[in-house]
């Protein structure tokens, strides 16, 4: 019998090379974009030394020459479906998309892969690290196939990595939250965690999950949940939040309100961030969240509504899902919404069912320009990046592959810089979307200084994770170097150069090494007497059996455990 | 005019999408000659399995039995290629213009969500001309596909626009999940024709098996028959009859378990 799966496989480049992680190197002349230090524009000299940024290095040491470039930090995804058996799924359903998709062949210095909307494991590092990006976390991933997502995770080569778990559906959870047990669902949480190795804590339509299984969903904030009498979805993600924070996990609740994708929805999500008060949260792919209208044929934006919350509530961080038309894959574990989606399309449809931790839908879908719902939708991702007047609670994502493809931020960032070609942009949607819409009105361009914010500094500091997002001393020599160039999306399409961990990856758009990243997990702690509650629960209700659920420190390529440290306040 | 001549049967079928009016019709000799294919999972040069002769033109000729040969004059745009021979798998697939002409067999895949241009094969063809790939979900979208023998399966699956017509008889599922275009049965077809189908026309010479979803309409000629008459005397095919002395179409409309708007016309003669 193979013992598949422990271990390291041969075919993995081994790059933790003694020679190449003691190289040093001087980038030279390059204009230094480090919002986190304030440096916006300035040139000046980056030592790197052992993968970290260092603050001098010795003379005569490898110099790389940045004159008339423009170096950022490499850029942080706080939230995308790269890896699982969702994302799986999706590949396996839509052959039609990976058809048309930019190929990787095989080199002597990469594997092959496929791009597209659900790229293959391999493609999605090439392709991230290809656009500058270093660092990426998947949103969503259940603890019963969070071993299959280590495993497409340790296959996603260059970026470093970390996951959420799904837990706002966790029946044992939210039974302990029914009987008012807050303390003992706060060890479960700690040990599913610990379990899964994951980074974070996400909830996706708090309760509306657990609903689906008898073929409803939980769409008003205070009314229990199906199954349960105390249960609301308010009552879960207070608790929830408030679980995350006295943990102290670097990343707070990662959170996919209720009501995603319909019209009015508004209402819902502010009720949602009223329920977070006291606690810090982000909301995910807030785009799809901040609708009004009554239904389809009135839906209309409700940015400013939520923008006028959002920016008076400091506690929270959010990132934009922004949708771009053209052709995607809705993944989510959101299977209520998903099979509405299915009856509004007539195509695919695939759903999931994880036991007793949550669901998952799977419909293909395409954003049309000339459909008036779409086009509300394309211009509430970019009105939330333009409204929301503090960079560093917005981050640029299109929760991919949901709402576009992850490689297609450039083409976001330009309309972001450009308030020009912006406003082309509007002026060719529906006469009737711009009566529903504010994206006309706004005028404000984003700075370079400000894209960094976004892609990087900003992202990095919500996770927790001190070591990215900017280019300090001691933080991780991961930098996207790109041309100066005044269109912004080409400009951002293909760097000049992308490092990480002080290795040339990417040149020119070419990769040119495999490196492998890190793993980013968090091990909080818990009472270990938990497991005794915890496994005859097991016995009587999962196919699997306790000892195999928890995932193998072994599994994991070059983890790296973050530290938890209670919020002040929790 | 480039002609290529086959000079050694691949040991595996040979992916060979470089062979196209557009990828040639720049190169000079020797650029050709260095083309890469692909056997299995390894990139080979042209001249391995080709003797090339000419350069820089959009008229290609394949000469031999090129049956193991996929994937010629995908995504075409202009110019033709004459396959004096049989083809390979995906024939003219993606195509966007231009003409495919073979004198020998085709295979399965032919056309294959196309969207104009003409392929004509004198022989048979496989399976899935003018198809959806797997997990597309339009077919063909205009051109025509002319087969003067027989053809495989799933004809026409899910084509959109187009016209398909076949000499000889077809096998099952015909038309399936077809959403536009026409397809002229000139042979007659096996079982479960218009399975699903939600739009588009079947016109068949000869007594279909009809499925129970399928229900009798009316009959008569319809006036779009005078003009593919037309057209099918360019192409050089039998006359189609359109005369009312000559006999009638009987039509049937389905698949009602789509429930679709697609409609199939039997010939019947005169008695």
């Amino acid at each position: 019998m193979l013992f598949y799966g422990l271990g390291r496989p041969s075919y993995v480049i081994d790059t933790s090379r003694r020679e190449n992680r003691l190289a040093m190197l001087r980038i030279t002349g390059g204009k230094v974009y480090d919002p986190a230090h304030g440096l916006d524009g300035v040139v000046k000299d980056i030592c790197i030394a052992d993968g970290r940024i260092v603050a001098d290095v010795p003379a005569g040491t490898k110099t790389l020459d940045a004159s008339g470039l423009i170096i950022f930090p490499g850029g942080v995804d706080i939230h995308t479906h790269v890896a699982g058996a969702a994302l799986n799924f999706a590949r396996a359903m839509t052959p039609e998309n990976q058809r048309h998709a930019i190929p990787f062949q095989r080199s002597s210095h990469h594997r092959a892969g496929i791009g597209g909307p659900t790229p293959t494991t391999f493609a999605t590092g090439y392709l991230y690290a290809g656009m500058g990006y270093t660092t990426v976390i998947e949103a969503a991933v259940p603890v019963l196939s969070a071993k299959h997502t280590h495993e497409e995770l340790r296959d996603t080569p260059i970026v470093d990595k970390g996951c959420c778990l799904l837990m706002a559906n966790n029946e044992i959870v939210l039974d302990l939250l029914e009987q008012g047990d807050e303390e003992r669902a706060r060890q479960v949480v700690a040990w599913l965690v610990s379990a899964a190795k994951s980074y974070g804590v996400k909830g996706v339509n708090p309760g509306g999950v657990t609903a689906w299984k008898w073929g409803k969903n939980a769409s008003v904030m205070s009314e229990p949940v199906p199954g349960y009498s105390k249960v609301t979805p308010a009552t879960i993600v207070t608790a929830l939040s408030r679980i995350v924070d006295q943990l102290g996990l670097p990343h707070p609740l990662h959170l996919h309100c209720n009501n995603l994708g319909a019209p009015g929805n508004v209402t819902t999500t502010l009720e949602t961030m009223k329920a977070l008060e006291g606690s810090r949260a982000h909301m995910a792919h807030l785009q799809f969240h901040a609708y009004g209208g009554d239904d389809w044929h009135t839906m209309r934006s409700a940015s400013t509504e939520i923008v006028e919350y959002f920016n008076a509530h400091k506690n929270l961080t959010c990132d934009a899902g922004a949708v771009l038309f053209g052709n995607s894959v809705t993944i989510t574990a959101d299977g209520p919404w998903q099979h509405l989606l299915y009856q509004l399309t007539g195509r695919k449809w695939g759903n999931l069912d994880v036991e007793n931790e949550t669901g998952c839908g799977i419909v293909p879908y395409s954003y049309k320009g000339s459909n008036l719902v779409n086009a509300v939708q394309w211009a509430v991702g970019l009105e939330l990046l333009l409204l929301i007047d503090d960079p560093w609670r917005i981050f640029l994502t299109t929760d991919h592959p949901n709402g576009a493809c992850f490689w297609r931020y450039p083409e976001i960032i330009q309309m972001l810089m450009d308030a020009d070609f912006r406003k082309e942009r509007v002026q060719k949607l529906p006469p009737k979307a711009l009566e529903r819409i504010v994206l006309a009105d706004l005028d404000r361009e984003y700075s370079l200084s400000e894209i960094a914010i976004i892609t990087s500094a900003g992202p990095a500091r919500a996770l927790g994770l001190a070591q990215k997002g900017h280019l300090g001393v001691g933080a991780d020599a991961d930098l996207a170097i790109y041309h100066q160039n005044p269109d912004g999306a080409w400009q951002f399409r293909y760097p000049r150069y992308v490092l990480k961990a002080g290795e040339v990856v990417v040149e020119e758009g070419h990769i040119r090494q495999e490196t492998q990243g890190r793993q980013f997990i968090v091990q909080p702690a818990y009472d270990p007497t938990i497991e005794q509650f915890l496994k005859p629960l097991f016995q009587q209700t999962y196919t699997m059996s306790f000892e195999n659920y928890p995932v193998e420190m072994e599994r994991l390529e070059r983890a790296e455990v973050q530290s938890c440290q209670a919020v002040a306040g929790a | 005019m480039i002609t290529l001549t086959l000079k050694q049967q691949p040991s595996v079928p040979l992916e060979a999408e470089s062979i196209t009016p557009d990828v040639v019709a720049g190169l000079d000799h020797a650029a050709i000659r260095a083309l890469p294919v692909y056997l299995g999972k390894r990139s080979c040069r042209l001249d391995e399995f080709f003797d090339v002769d000419g350069a820089a033109s959009d008229q290609i000729e394949i000469r031999g039995d090129a049956a193991r040969v996929k994937w010629i004059g995908h995504g075409m745009t202009r110019g033709s290629i004459k396959i004096v021979g049989n083809a390979g798998m995906h024939l003219g697939a993606h195509m966007k213009g231009g003409a495919i002409e073979v004198s020998g067999n085709a295979s399965d895949w032919i056309g294959a969500e196309m969207k104009a241009g003409t392929i004509k094969v004198a022989g048979n063809a496989g399976g899935q001309i003018g198809a959806a790939y797997r997990g597309s979900l339009q077919g063909m979208r205009g051109g025509t596909i002319i087969v003067v023998g027989s053809a495989g399966l799933e004809v026409g699956m899910r084509m959109r626009r187009g016209v398909i017509v076949v000499g000889g008889p077809v096998r099952d599922f015909c038309g399936l999940q077809m959403k536009g275009g026409t397809i002229f049965l000139l042979g007659g077809a096996e079982i479960r024709t218009g399975a699903w189908m939600f739009r588009g026309t079947i016109v068949s010479m000869k007594p279909l098996p009809l499925m129970p979803t399928f229900s009798y309409a009316c009959q008569g000629v319809p006036d779009f028959m005078r003009l593919f008459a037309r057209r099918f005397q360019e192409w050089g095919l039998t006359a189609l009859p359109h005369d009312p002395a000559q006999g009638f179409y009987r039509m049937y409309s389905g698949d009602a378990s789509v429930p679709g708007k697609g409609e199939i016309f039997i010939w019947q003669p005169a008695e």
